[in-house]
């Protein structure tokens, strides 16, 4: 990977180098300023933010807001930390990438091994309903869980991402499928493996580096969804974006900066840590296509 | 009836048909090559006898059992591919035993089977590597022993070889025939290359275009082909292709040709329906090494036909040199020994063996039978 870079590089001159080196630590410092304000306000006492200090470091250090926001701040009407939000959103993004994660790898296997008249049309449904804005599904959708009789639950919510992904997970294992050599199933078939043995046994063990990017891009899209979480999630079953935006609107009085900081990045950590974890296979994965048999 | 049956079998993707009413019947124990330029169908027809592609019309059996719509695992059959399709993520023990897991063998069988493959290919010591940590030679074995420890009623190969380099591939040839030697289990084998047919062939089915041109044994092929396509296809330097018009001198039909300087000169023809050819154009086929130094000539040949001429290029191959002259307007190609005394420009005397000659009807292409 590393020697791949490496020998695309095309040498500079020095001073080239050392002027595309400041401009990207400036550019850098420019993104990793709001976090740093985020950061440093979330372990700062109210006092010190509400003097009109924001970029000064805290005098005292506190995690006192980190344990409010987690357990006991105003949600709403409820004094109950972003607590069991979080552990809705859990719930609702794992089952919730699972699924979408194994149905695409599932449809792109047939689109690509198990071709049938009219799968270039189905496939290009799916890509379609890449496309079509959150809004617009909005009303159906609410139909849909109403007359299943899951509306307001996390089964609900799942069901919803879950339907809204697949267009986009059938068209990352399609692809990567496509590549995908047709001789190593052809194999499989005379050695006697049927369609799901095929699947297990051959295809989903070699399909590392795209079950990354499909997890990654479902984990972060679900949980950072706004609208279908404000929309179809009832009063047990709200998520923590939908939380977090009751912790900052329901506060009265002077706001609790420092808390709603603090929840804020309780609110992002997930998807940095799924980031930090997976992110060189992410990479790896996008430019991924073919196994080499 | 065969061993193997293929009557009738046609092929169409949509409307266009790759495969035209293909009959071959194959005998246990037969060692048949598939040959044919890239497209004309070889690889179709042999997923057609494994079962990965459907048949359009006609029948495919294996001893006497119809396997139209048979699944490929239920056919006893393995197939080798032309990229030898190991399972990556598996080892090379896993993938020499997938099979017969899939087949519900019980696990010491499996093992016991596996040792004995490995052993028979010398493979042992790689059973515990991936595919990808093996050289292409390695992995051709791997793939022969995954196909080799099902037993199978008839082998399938498709172009085994065309990833090798080429010492390696010939020395996988000469192993293939030797497995086939000692097995004597039936084999497809599929290839482009007429080098790969003549050698590891007991018979041969030249293809082109969809359609079966000849089916014979490698020396029918060689020395009898149908038609112009298998005459050229086969053999290398290709055979020499020249229009000539027939005349009869005393009554005995002459292949007359004019030389590089526009003399006219007469080969007498050992095949002697030609006459009813006379005054018309043909097509001469000659191969290349009944085209001789005079003390290179076939000793045995009851018809050798000496011919003066101009020699154009002289390309010496170390066991022989290749000559090339010009004949009746073609470059012709002849096949010296590596010391006959040839000079570029020179005159020299050419023995052209006609007992080996073939004549075909310009109009069809087709062989004119004796
Ligand atoms: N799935 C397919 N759909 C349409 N045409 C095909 C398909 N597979 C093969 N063909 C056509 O059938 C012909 C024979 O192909 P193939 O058997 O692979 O040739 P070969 O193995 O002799 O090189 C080719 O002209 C090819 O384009
Ligand atoms: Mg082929």
């Amino acid at each position: 990977m590393s020697s791949a870079i490496q020998s695309n590089v095309v040498h500079s001159g020095r001073v080239a180098r050392v002027v595309i080196h400041v401009v990207l630590l400036i550019a850098a410092l420019f993104y990793l300023l709001p976090l740093f304000v985020m950061l440093i306000n979330s372990v700062k006492p109210l006092s010190q933010i509400l003097d009109g200090n924001m970029m000064s470091l805290p005098h005292v250090w506190t995690l006192k807001p980190w344990s409010e926001a987690w357990s006991t701040a105003q949600i709403g009407v409820e004094p109950t930390g972003l607590r069991p939000y979080f552990l809705n959103s859990i719930e609702m993004v794992v089952p919730a990438v699972a699924i979408s994660t194994m149905m695409g790898a599932l449809n792109g296997y047939v689109l690509t091994k198990w071709r049938f008249r009219g799968d270039t049309f189905l496939f290009g449904m799916m890509l379609f309903s890449c496309f079509i804005p959150f809004q617009i599904v909005l009303i159906p959708m609410a139909r849909v869980l109403g007359i299943l009789g899951i509306a307001g639950t996390v089964p609900g919510l799942i069901l919803v991402h879950t339907v809204y992904g697949l267009g986009f997970t059938t068209l990352y294992f399609r692809n990567y499928y496509a590549a995908f050599p047709t001789e190593l199933v052809r194999a499989a078939q005379i050695d006697g493996a049927g369609f799901f043995r095929i699947f297990w046994r051959i295809l989903l063990p070699l399909s590392g580096p795209i079950i990354v990017v499909a997890v990654i891009w479902q984990f972060t899209n679900i949980w950072n969804d706004f609208l279908f979480g404000s929309s179809f999630a009832g009063q047990g079953s709200q998520p923590m974006t939908v939380a977090l935006n009751n912790l900052v609107q329901s506060s009265t009085g002077s706001k609790p900066y420092n808390i709603h900081f603090a929840g804020a990045i309780i609110a992002a950590l997930p998807t940095l840590i799924v980031y930090i974890v997976s992110g060189r296979y992410f990479v790896r994965g996008l430019m991924a296509g073919s196994v080499k048999g | 009836m065969g061993f193997l049956d293929i009557s009738n079998v046609t092929k169409s993707y949509g409307s266009v048909e790759v495969l035209h009413r293909v009959d071959i019947a194959v005998e246990e124990g037969e060692f048949l090559v598939l040959v044919g330029p890239s497209g004309c169908g070889k690889s179709t027809l042999l997923n057609m006898i494994a079962g990965l592609e459907g048949i359009t019309s006609g029948e495919i059996a294996i001893q006497g059992r119809a396997m139209n719509g048979v699944h490929p695992s239920r056919r006893n059959i393995a197939m080798v591919f032309q990229s030898y399709a190991l399972y990556p993520n598996m080892t090379v023990g896993q993938n020499i035993t997938f099979g017969l897991e899939m087949h519900g063998t019980p696990k010491p069988e499996r093992e016991a089977a596996m040792k004995r493959v490995a052993a028979m290919l010398q493979i042992d010591q790689l059973l515990d590597r991936k595919p990808g940590q093996l050289s292409g030679g390695q992995r051709q074995r791997v793939a022969m022993g995954r196909a080799l420890v099902r037993n199978p009623d008839v082998f399938l190969f498709d172009e085994p070889l065309s990833n090798l380099d080429a010492k390696l591939r010939v020395d996988m040839r000469t192993e293939i025939k030797k497995l086939h030697q000692s097995l004597r289990t039936t084999i497809v084998y599929v290839t482009h290359d007429q080098i790969e047919a003549m050698t590891l062939s007991t018979r041969i089915a030249v293809m082109n275009k969809g359609y079966v041109q000849q089916l014979g044994t490698p020396k029918e092929i060689y020395d009898t082909p149908a038609n112009i396509f298998v005459a050229t296809f086969m053999g290398s330097p290709a055979m020499n292709i020249l229009p000539t018009r027939v005349v009869l001198r005393d009554g005995v039909p002459h292949a007359q040709v004019s030389d590089a300087a526009g003399n006219v000169q007469y080969l007498r023809f050992s095949q002697q329906n030609l006459a009813a050819w006379d005054g018309r154009e043909i097509l001469l086929g000659i191969r290349p090494e009944a085209i001789t130094d005079p003390e290179g000539a076939d000793r045995k040949s009851a018809n050798i036909q000496m011919l003066t001429n101009l020699v154009g290029v002289t390309e010496p191959a170390g066991s022989d040199t290749f000559v090339t002259m010009t004949l009746a307007g073609c470059d012709v190609i002849g096949r010296m020994r590596a010391d006959a005394a040839v000079l570029p420009g020179a005159s020299f005397e050419y023995a052209i063996n006609m007992e080996k000659a073939v004549a075909f009807d310009p109009a069809t292409e087709e062989r004119i039978a004796p």
